[in-house]
């Protein structure tokens, strides 16, 4: 009885007692779930243009933030960092077409599956080699103040991160839109072998592809970065980010957003409100059972492409 | 013609749907069996039996468990070091509260509540499927590790949460030790190899019988299988029943027979991640690939790490450079990766495939084709 009190009356309780401090864990879960949003991004593109299920995604946004953090600490400026930075994971999308995704081509999607988390090992071993493992801080100018909007609590630097994920997927819309690659990109999308055939180059589009989600990673990586510091634990990102991308749908770049703030704000909520209940930590596993609720009634994700089968 | 299916004739379907249906596989599975179990032990070290061959013979048990939910069945799961967890807890429970009965009733009972879990987490795979599944199932990867690690029930509110396993007899009070620290190393052994032997024929019969026909219906395309009257709720929950069994017995065994307690690092995602590995290397569909994958994934990393600092002891002697120990394992971990995704390009199928492949040759020996 008490333990049904404490689940069903008491957080209400709480939240209606102090609606202050409701705003801001629900803000505050938001903007995290803006942060959830960005990697799971990167999962998307991926995905959506050419089926893989890149599961490397999270040591990505290690490997692109060691490269940016190990270059400004060789006292290079920011801008230059992010440009080479951004050179080195387009080579990096070129190296993965031609020695991964190329050889594999045609193959079941749980092949490439396990592919990416080779590219997963490797990255990471490769990364730390050259970075070394330790906990690089990363400062790039990011405010890290407080605002207040009556009592409620505002970290700066959670706004910034939600305008740069909002500017960015602004950026990817009208990429996907209005460019001639951004097209082909939609065409493959749509139907590889339709695309094939109307001479679409599937393997300059991989590339664009996982170089867009290299940039991506990037973007993620200094957020992240100058958030945590830039360590390994960066790279556990991705499972954070894929209860957002089955809440979202794989396919769907607003999904990835939208998917993220559900996330976020269930997940902070969930632990402020009923974590003392279950015994605390339930951020770990909150995430995914939310996800599985909302599959429960749409399988595809909330934004996913409807998944019609024939015999 | 060393290996050939020509010119054996059978005179009954009992006979054709044997086991083993031709001679020379059935006698050198059983010279196999008898290997391992007669000779192995004592031929092979403490080193072999207690660090090597025991840890990959449970992990063949849980690759055997994966295969048949992946492999056989379709449905992609990231969650088996989940399930390994809940049978070593359980099994830890019921061994400590329980002590009327004998040990590997324990095990079987942590298998069981393993299976249990499984149907549990299964359920979301009526609906969903593919990649989304996957994620789904990691869903059961966190819930059940933070549940045994939060739920000091588990652990008999033991203050480290880490309790080890008693030494316990075959039978309660008398045969030998089989599990803990005191017992012998080849008791051990013995005793994981019973276990390893008998789920692997078991699921031998379950893949060619009824319901492993299911199952491989239902991973072909499920709508065609359930328009020709297959059941999808029965076929992938046992599926998921059957498969989480295998790991829920491997992860008791792991805790009583190996590393002699019961520790949730030893069932963390990475677990999960390298069993698929072990499935997908070893080739999916396959109970031999099992094996063969387990023994890969497992001794890939052992063999990493004891040759690389040789090899750069040897570059350090002409070069005058040694990387740090630092260095070597992040080179261990690109070389792993990259391993992996070359054997993914040379041989998709897997280590099964190779193993085909080989036998193609016996047959045709000594004519090239």
């Amino acid at each position: 009885m008490e333990l049904l009190q404490s689940i069903f009356i008491m957080p209400f309780i709480e939240i209606f007692e102090s609606p202050y401090f409701f705003l801001e864990v629900l803000i505050g879960g938001l903007m995290s779930g803006v942060m959830y949003s960005l990697v799971a991004l990167g999962f998307v593109l991926i995905f959506k243009a050419s089926g893989v299920f890149n599961f490397s995604q999270g040591v990505m946004v290690l490997f692109a933030a060691l490269n940016f953090a190990g270059l400004i600490d060789y006292g290079l400026p920011i801008w230059l960092a992010g440009i080479i930075t951004i050179i080195i994971m387009i080579a990096l999308a070129f190296v993965i077409e031609r020695v991964v995704l190329r050889p594999l081509v045609n193959q079941e999607h749980i092949i490439l599956f396990m592919a990416t988390i080779g590219i997963a090992y490797f990255l990471e071993g490769f990364g730390e080699m050259i970075w070394g493992g330790g906990i690089r801080p990363l400062n790039v100018g990011i405010p890290d103040d407080v605002w207040f909007f009556g009592d409620t609590m505002i970290q700066q630097s959670e706004v910034f991160a939600a305008v740069i994920a909002a500017f960015l997927v602004i950026v990817l819309v009208l990429f996907f839109r209005y460019t001639r690659t951004g097209l082909a990109l939609r065409a493959v999308a749509d139907d590889h072998q339709a695309a094939l055939s109307i001479g679409v180059p599937l393997n300059h589009i991989w590339i664009v592809v996982w170089s867009v989600a290299g940039f991506v990673a990037l973007v993620a990586g200094i957020m992240w970065g100058s958030k945590l510091g830039v360590q390994f634990s960066l790279s556990i990102l991705a499972l954070k980010a894929l209860p957002v991308l089955i809440l979202g749908g794989f396919t769907s770049i607003p999904g990835a957003i939208i998917g993220g703030l559900i996330i976020g704000a269930g997940e902070k909520i969930a632990e402020v409100y009923w974590g003392s209940v279950f015994g605390g930590a339930i951020e770990e596993w909150f995430a995914y059972i939310l996800a599985l609720a909302f599959l429960f009634f749409r399988p595809q994700g909330l934004f996913g492409e409807k998944i019609i089968e024939r015999v | 013609m060393i290996y050939r299916e020509a010119g054996q004739f059978k005179t009954s379907y009992a006979k054709d749907q044997a086991l083993f249906s031709i001679p020379m596989d059935k006698n050198f599975v059983l010279s196999i069996i008898a290997l391992a179990i007669f000779i192995v032990p004592l031929l092979a070290n403490e080193y072999w039996l207690g660090s090597i061959l025991i840890p990959v013979l449970i992990l063949s048990i849980a690759a055997i468990g994966l295969n048949i939910l992946t492999g056989y069945a379709g449905q992609l799961s990231l969650g088996s070091g989940a399930f390994m967890a809940a049978g070593a807890y359980m099994a830890y429970k019921v061994a400590t509260n329980l002590t009327f009965l004998p040990v590997p009733i324990a095990i079987l009972a942590g298998g069981l509540s393993a299976a249990f879990a499984g149907i549990v987490f299964g359920i979301p795979s009526l609906r969903i499927k593919g990649f989304y599944l996957a994620v789904a199932t990691l869903a059961s990867q966190f819930f059940l590790i933070w549940l045994f690690t939060h739920v000091d029930w588990f652990v008999n509110y033991s203050i480290s949460g880490v309790p080890s396993i008693a030494d316990y007899k075959l039978f309660v009070d008398f045969g030998p030790l089989v599990t803990g620290a005191k017992a012998s190393v080849e008791a051990r052994y013995l005793f994981v190899l019973g276990f390893a032997i008998l789920l692997a024929l078991a699921a031998r019969n379950m893949a060619r019988g009824n319901i492993g026909r299911s199952w491989m219906a239902i991973r072909d395309m499920d709508i065609a299988a359930e328009i020709m009257g297959i059941r999808p709720l029965k076929a992938k929950l046992s599926a998921f029943a059957i498969s989480s069994f295998y790991c829920g017995i491997a992860g008791a065994l792991w805790a009583f027979c190996y590393i002699n307690n019961v520790e949730q690092g030893a069932y963390d995602i990475n677990r999960s991640f390298q069993i698929l590995f072990m499935v997908i290397i070893g080739g999916l569909g396959s109970i031999l690939g099992s094996f063969l994958g387990a023994a890969f994934i497992f001794l890939l990393p052992l063999f990493l790490s004891n040759f690389l600092p040789v090899i750069f002891d040897i570059i350090g002697d002409i070069f005058g450079y040694r990387p740090s120990i630092d260095i070597i394992s992040h080179i261990e971990l690109m070389i792993f990766g990259g391993l992996i995704i070359f054997f993914l390009i040379v041989e998709p199928h897997g280590l099964a495939r190779l193993w085909q492949i080989g036998k193609e040759k016996l047959r045709r020996w000594p004519f090239p084709y």
